[in-house]
């Protein structure tokens, strides 16, 4: 392991958590969008806004953080990805506008046209901008960016089948976590039937993922053939931990077990991931740019380094204080010594941790 | 791709105005960041201690705005974070070592606030008021370091430091510790900051004096204008000693900047101050002239000698007019809110009281626009006035940019997104100000509006 290697591992760790938290908070979205009409939905959009409300703009920045540690220790290859892909990445940080300004107005405009147009703003953004996100992956894995700015083609680096085939997973693996989220904070506000309904929707949403996965795999061994060879290969248990453990999380789904459920369906997610990381190892742009040649100057990753450690040291007690608070904290009044009656909701809304 | 025929000088005028756009729209919403928590916990703070309801009503309803303000501002941030490496590449790849550095730092201030802005609107009435109150804290001392850290930056692309390049043009020796601290840092930084603070203290107070204007002389207003105009009142005068502090590392770092801020084109010894005009056919017409001014104010000596535009090959000169207006509209407002300032602090030391005449609050009522243009015309001074680096004296900006096709397309998405924003953003705000009952985006549960005063009276 080398020192670009950790920086980068650690990147894909901001990665991973992106892919878990932000990508429930955009399945949720989805979910929204798929609530039926204004009356029908509104418990499932209730549900679905107490969720993702306090934590979404946190877990968001897991994406400014795999930008900034990208373009500043792999900057070479920071800016290839993202002049060769801009069309993809500048429609997602569309999307992430429309969804985060949807989203938070929406709550405090009270007119229906008005909020009917912003929650179906927010729906339709949760959906198409992990499909961007998850073409840009597929760009990036089946080796369409070659190095230097601009050099790859801004179409057909994204509107191939590997892409596609990345960003209808994406959708799919958002959709699937949110819903297993979605299971146990129903559960925990005591509405046990959407509870019901939700983990319908997992099931539903885990059998199409398999059979997609399935069937990409396929995709792959035809476009990107190196990605195949290694997810077939050397990424081969990383491959399988993601079958096992999403056949764990359909058991607990079955049997109501959602917090484990929920750990494993995690699981088979980040695996998945480090097996795509593991299967284009050492490579950064397949074919061409291995990660030692890309990385920046030892200073600067040494700097990075140290930063990410402090970092971290300042940034995980302050999100687990949040998910912790956001997980057991006392209805609304509580802490003021006030009757528990008083406040309207109990103890409020699920957190992704 | 035929139909798209584009390079990279074709991209530039629509990228520069995109980064344009994209950061005169963040800007806004950053002042709020950084400094709209200090006035809000304040506030409840003053509130839970003398058990003033209206206070704490008031602290509440800024909680409100501030995460409306919060989540317009997160989404702007993001966009900024992809455009640097779609639009300028070539500054990412060539330095982003060194440039992209203090954004990891900012990152980690920006993930910490969010993360804090989330608590403490969601900890509203769920947590010990004493607990809540501290919960800000992490909120204010991060937005304050992502700001240093985003000034950082910039005052880098201004005066670059912490690396050599080879014979070849490449960065070795990166320092990137070393390259936050520049010259143009602290003097940027402390002016963005105080920038912020007038900002918010001004614009905040207008909204009360309109509502005073109108007849609303609660409590609720009184409070609402005479926090945040001291808070602007206070930095006023200081941002005048920092902006004289700024306008010396300008001219010692540089002078091409500061020659075109003042429309200089010889190099003068004893040169004026020129107030307003055009700069037309390498002089300044039409100008108010402060003699040996600029010397004085820059070199500290009547006779000083002023390096002017003439030094300067034409095509490292910035565009003159632009940097030069914008400046003066800067210190125009700036002084004009200084004058706002000094009457408020007169009254209020003479009588104890706000002066409630018609005038004094109209005056107040336009503030915040100015004090907002103010913000812009400086942030035009800086950036223009760098032109045509994007770093200064390395890189050119229309080497910066990328030269991938249809590039330019962006612009005009970025122009419908952005209207559509503000629109959204004014509409909410304006909710918000009549019905304070209006849940912000982070809190979970809107209690029924029967609920308040109770809740209030037990806080």
């Amino acid at each position: 392991m080398t020192l670009a290697d950790v920086v980068l591992g650690i990147m894909f760790v901001g990665l991973i958590a992106y892919g878990l938290f932000g990508g429930a908070d955009f399945g949720a979205g989805i979910w929204d969008l798929l609530a039926g009409g204004t009356r029908r939905g509104a418990r499932q959009r209730e549900l679905i806004e107490h969720s993702i409300g306090p934590v979404w703009e946190a877990n968001h920045v897991w994406l400014i953080f795999v930008l900034v540690v990208l373009w500043t220790s792999f900057s070479g290859a920071f800016a290839a990805v993202v002049t060769t892909l801009y069309i993809p990445l500048t429609l997602a940080a569309f999307g992430m506008i429309a969804r985060g300004a949807a989203f938070a107005f929406r709550k405090s405009i009270t007119t229906l046209p008005m909020r009917r147009f912003l929650g179906a703003g927010f729906a339709l953004s949760s959906l198409v901008t992990p499909f961007f996100l998850g073409a840009v992956v597929g760009g990036v894995a089946s080796g369409r960016v070659p190095p230097g700015i601009a050099t790859g083609n801004v179409v057909t680096s994204w509107v191939n089948p590997t892409s596609m085939l990345g960003g209808v997973m994406a959708i799919l693996v958002c959709a699937y976590l949110a819903a297993v989220f979605l299971c146990g904070d129903a559960r925990r506000e005591g509405a046990e039937d959407l509870a019901h309904e939700f983990r319908i929707r997992a099931l539903g949403t885990a059998a199409v993922t398999g059979v997609a996965g399935i069937a990409g795999l396929f995709v792959l061994r035809g476009d990107a053939p190196l990605l195949w060879e290694g997810l077939t290969g050397r990424a081969l248990p990383l491959v399988g931990l993601s079958v096992l453990a999403g056949v764990v999380a359909v058991g607990c789904l079955v049997l109501g077990r959602y917090a484990v459920a929920r750990v494993a369906s995690s699981l088979a997610v980040t695996s998945i991931l480090v097996g795509w990381a593991v299967a284009q190892y050492p490579y950064i742009l397949v074919p061409d740019l291995t990660i030692e040649e890309a990385a920046t100057g030892r200073p600067t990753l040494r700097a990075m380094l140290l930063a990410l450690a402090v970092g971290a040291v300042v940034l995980v007690p302050a999100l687990v204080y949040l998910y912790l608070l956001f997980q057991k904290s006392p209805p609304e009044g509580a802490a003021a010594g006030e009757a528990a009656g008083h406040a309207t909701e109990a103890s409020s809304a699920g957190p992704y941790g | 791709m035929p139909y798209v025929l584009a390079d990279a000088a074709q991209n530039l005028f629509p990228a520069r105005e995109q980064m344009a756009l994209s950061l005169g729209w963040h800007i806004i919403f950053s002042c709020f960041g950084i400094a709209f928590p200090v006035l809000t916990v304040f506030a409840e703070w003053r509130g839970h201690r003398r058990g003033n309801a209206a206070l704490t009503e008031l602290a509440h309803t800024w909680a409100k705005a501030m995460g409306v303000l919060f989540a317009a501002g997160a989404v702007s941030g993001t966009l900024l974070s992809f455009e640097m490496g779609i639009l300028w590449p070539r500054l990412m790849d060539r330095f982003g070592e060194i440039f992209g550095f203090p954004f990891v730092l900012e990152g980690y201030a920006f993930f910490i606030e969010a993360i804090f802005v989330g608590i403490y609107l969601f900890g509203w009435n769920r947590m010990s008021p004493r607990a809540h109150m501290l919960s800000a804290l992490p909120m204010i001392v991060s937005g304050m370091a992502g700001a240093f850290f985003v000034v950082a930056a910039n005052a880098w692309m201004n005066n670059p430091t912490g690396f050599r390049l080879d014979a070849d043009g490449r960065v070795v020796d990166a320092r990137p510790w070393a390259a936050m601290f520049g010259p143009s840092t602290w003097p940027q930084v402390v002016h963005m900051l105080l920038g912020a603070y007038m900002v918010v203290g001004f614009t905040i107070a207008s909204v009360y004096a309109v509502g005073m204007l109108r007849g609303r002389r609660d409590r609720h207003h009184w409070y609402g204008l005479l926090i945040p105009l001291t808070v602007g009142a206070v930095a006023a005068p200081v941002q005048i000693g920092v902006g004289d502090w700024i306008a010396g590392t300008v001219a010692e770092n540089q002078p091409a900047k500061l020659a075109a801020m003042e429309g200089l084109y010889r190099t003068t010894a004893g040169a004026p101050l020129s107030v307003g005009g055009l700069f037309q056919n390498n002089r300044m017409n039409y100008a108010l002239e402060i003699p040996r001014g600029l010397s004085l104010l820059v070199k500290r000596d009547p006779n000083g000698v002023v390096r002017g535009l003439e030094e300067f090959p034409p095509d490292e000169r910035p565009p003159v007019n632009v940097v030069h207006l914008a400046f003066d509209t800067m210190v125009g407002l700036g002084s004009a809110l200084l004058l706002l300032a000094l009457v408020f602090g007169f009254v209020w030391w003479r009588r104890r009281r706000i002066p409630e005449t018609p005038w004094f609050l109209r005056a107040v009522a336009v503030s915040g626009v100015a004090a907002i243009v103010a913000l812009e015309a400086g942030w035009v001074t800086t950036e223009v006035g760098r032109q045509p680096w994007s770093v200064y004296g390395i890189l050119r900006t229309r080497d910066a940019v990328s030269p991938a096709p249809g590039l330019w397309l962006g612009f005009y998405a970025v122009v419908a997104i952005y209207l559509a924003l503000t629109a959204l953003t004014v509409l909410v705000l304006r909710r918000l100000a009549h019905e304070h009952d209006t849940p912000a985006p982070q809190e979970v549960d809107a209690r029924p509006p029967d609920d308040r005063p109770e809740a209030v009276a037990v806080r």
